[in-house]
């Protein structure tokens, strides 16, 4: 056999060579470049279905609703075809759609009165139910009932429920017995000269006091978790200082918390607004599925998004700037 | 001399220090009493008012309807029936719809428990490029209706197909409503339901539990699939039957994926929101109307049946929806 002294050479090069890699993999340097690149293969390993589903079931439909807005659609049996109308979809949604215009502005005022009721009442109950009393845990397991038992349909067969209207007398504004009710708290509070406006929302929220109580129920857990967080110690210091319960509650309990009123506000926001229920969102799907205009829900739903983006910005920006952060 | 003075018990003090002090104790108990009422009547109210409505519901849907014209029957029903259980059951066609609903249910928190126990451990412990983008998109996954991708996913399961490849073999695409196969591929990749919450909330856990535990699994020579697999896992339970439960709950009474996917295969979402008008359309033909009270009556009958599998769930697992968000820390 003829000895080929290149070939061999080169072997030897590529030998050598993978020695080289070796032992500069051995250092510690590009050892630690390894491993990082191993943890952020594995952190795409880790994320890779949401990877898959954020790209083909949400950034793909999203994009494609915007081009959809811009858009009319006709569906066949083989698929659907698309002529492109402009901006006249976002036209009509304003300018001809019969009540887009109304119930937007209508959800708008709602979820601006319900928002802080909410936030004040989830707060109260979650400080109540934190004390310590016999048949604390009944009471909040029964808190927490409206996180399962007033989701989806359940609530919306409630809300249009004649009976339950009627029988709950006590409780809905709308029957006799409720309306007295309300009449003397608005005389009660009329006499004490506040501001009528003031006066009519406190009312406001009196006659609502149930639906605020259903809407409350996570808002509730996340303060609840909140306060337990807090450390005992803190509480402990300052009574020794002299500092009354009210003032623990405005110097440790309030600021501490505040981080999870911010929370807890973008939360309820988000869950007014996307919520099936909210007419809004029945204008979008009715367009849809019962007048079978794609395009047109698609323009409405994306204004929609806009102005909640818009109002999240705001309320955000807002209740930041005086968010204490314990760190 | 001393001063002594007498209180209404009789009782003497030697000092007025000791007067002090005894009024002051006297005050403070007041003060406590006086709130540990005010407290109770609170706690009492509140609960009132939540199961105030199951309360009327079970009354009603064991009423007569008779009843319900009677103008002295209050809660108590006078003619006690089953009757309304009886005609519900029939049109809701309640076992096949139950299992319908219940498979569906269990199918997407599984699946949803999976994807988000994986990406949320992908996200608190490992650092990739376009990871803060990624967790970006979670957040406006939150933000964003539902409504506005709605068409876009209708469109995409009507006529489902991967890269054209289906409708290259087959010669069409494939018609994927009234299929469980939405709900799984959206939960198993995590944009199903509610999705960015839970993902949100298993980060959280993992960000807050301890890092040692790896880092000895590390040392050990684990790499992080079985560092995940046998360390992180077992700490996570109690997390994901958590999200287990919301996700199973939730989407048991969800009516926006149930009626967009679904439009044959009967679920307890869709079942109840028709059911007064369908029983009206079979019991009373198309042309009558039944008497709203009745229908009422019948809408809060189902009401009842869908709510009962999750009374069970919540008194069992109760603590589990209690302390889910202490424990993701959802607070850091």
């Amino acid at each position: 056999m003829k000895f080929d002294f290149r070939d061999f050479l080169l072997k030897l090069k590529k030998s050598l060579g993978g020695l080289k890699l070796k032992m500069d993999f051995g250092s510690e340097r590009t050892m630690l470049m390894a491993m990082e690149k191993r943890r952020a293969i594995a952190g795409y390993v880790f994320n890779s279905p949401f990877l898959i589903g954020m790209i083909f079931f949400f950034l793909y439909p999203f994009i494609q609703s915007m081009i959809f807005s811009f858009n009319s659609i006709q569906i066949g049996t083989q698929g659907y075809e698309m002529t492109g109308v402009g901006f006249s979809n976002y036209y009509r949604a304003f300018m001809v759609h019969p009540t887009f215009r109304r119930v937007l502005v209508e959800s708008i005022v709602q979820m601006i009165t319900d928002v802080p009721l909410i936030i004040i009442f989830s707060f109260f109950a979650a400080n109540l139910i934190n004390q310590k009393f016999r048949g604390r845990a009944v009471a909040r397991a029964i808190f927490f009932l409206p996180v399962i038992l007033t989701s989806g349909i359940i609530l919306a067969v409630e809300n249009n429920d004649l009976l339950l209207g009627i029988m709950s007398g006590a409780i809905q504004p709308d029957t006799a017995a409720g309306a007295v009710r309300a009449l003397e708290l608005r005389t009660l509070l009329m006499e004490t000269r506040m501001n009528p406006r003031f006066v009519g929302y406190i009312i406001d929220a009196v006659d609502r006091l149930y639906e605020i109580v259903k809407a409350s129920g996570v808002q509730i857990l996340i303060f609840l978790a909140g306060l337990q967080t807090i450390s005992p110690s803190l509480y402990e210091a300052s009574t020794m200082e002299g500092a009354t319960g009210w003032e623990n509650f405005w110097k440790i309990t309030f600021p501490m918390i505040s981080p999870l009123i911010l929370v807890n506000t973008v939360y309820t926001v988000i869950y007014s607004f996307t919520n099936p229920n909210n007419p809004v969102m029945e204008i979008i799907k009715n367009t849809a599925f019962a007048e079978s205009r794609f395009g047109f829900s698609s323009a409405i739903s994306w204004v929609y998004f806009f102005v909640i983006l818009g109002i999240l910005g705001i309320l955000i920006g807002v209740i930041s700037r005086w968010v204490f952060y314990h760190d | 001399m001393k001063a002594v003075s007498l209180t209404k018990a009789g009782q003497a003090f030697e000092t007025k220090e000791q007067r002090a002090n005894w009024r002051h104790a006297v005050f403070f108990q007041a003060k406590k009493v006086l709130w540990v009422t005010v407290r109770t009547i609170l706690v009492a109210g509140i609960c009132f008012l939540i199961l105030y409505p199951l309360a009327a519901k079970l009354s009603v849907s064991v009423m007569a309807e008779r009843d319900l014209y009677d103008i002295t029957v209050c809660y108590v029903p006078k003619h006690f029936t089953w009757e309304n259980y009886r005609v519900v059951w029939k049109h809701m066609n309640f076992p096949e719809t139950f299992f319908n609903s219940f498979w569906l249910s269990l199918t997407t928190g599984i699946l949803q428990v999976i994807s988000c126990t994986l990406v949320g451990y992908g996200f608190a412990r490992f650092d990739f490029p376009l990871k803060k983008l990624l967790f970006g998109m979670v957040l406006v996954m939150l933000v964003v209706p539902p409504q506005t991708i709605m068409v876009p996913m209708f469109l995409r399961f009507r006529f489902f197909d991967i890269f054209g490849i289906i409708k290259l073999i087959s010669g069409n695409t494939v018609n994927l409503i009234d299929t469980f196969w939405p709900f799984v591929l959206t939960s198993g990749t995590g944009t199903g339901l509610r999705n960015g919450l839970y993902i949100y909330m298993m980060r959280q856990f993992f960000r807050g539990s301890p890092k040692e535990l790896e880092e000895s699994a590390y040392v050990d020579g684990a790499g992080p699939y079985k560092t995940f697999y046998y360390i992180m896992l077992p700490i996570a339970i109690p997390m994901m039957v958590t999200i287990f439960l919301f996700s199973f709950v939730w989407q048991w009474t969800d009516t926006f994926y149930t009626t967009l996917f679904l439009e044959r295969l009967a679920t307890l979402p869709t079942v109840l929101s028709s059911l007064a008008v369908s029983i009206n359309y079979q019991e009373f033909g198309p042309m009558a109307t039944m008497s709203p009270a009745y229908a009422s009556m019948l809408n809060n009958t189902g009401s009842v049946l869908v709510i009962l599998p999750l009374i069970i769930i919540y008194l069992i697992a109760q603590r589990y929806f209690v302390e889910s968000i202490e424990r993701s820390g959802i607070i850091g």
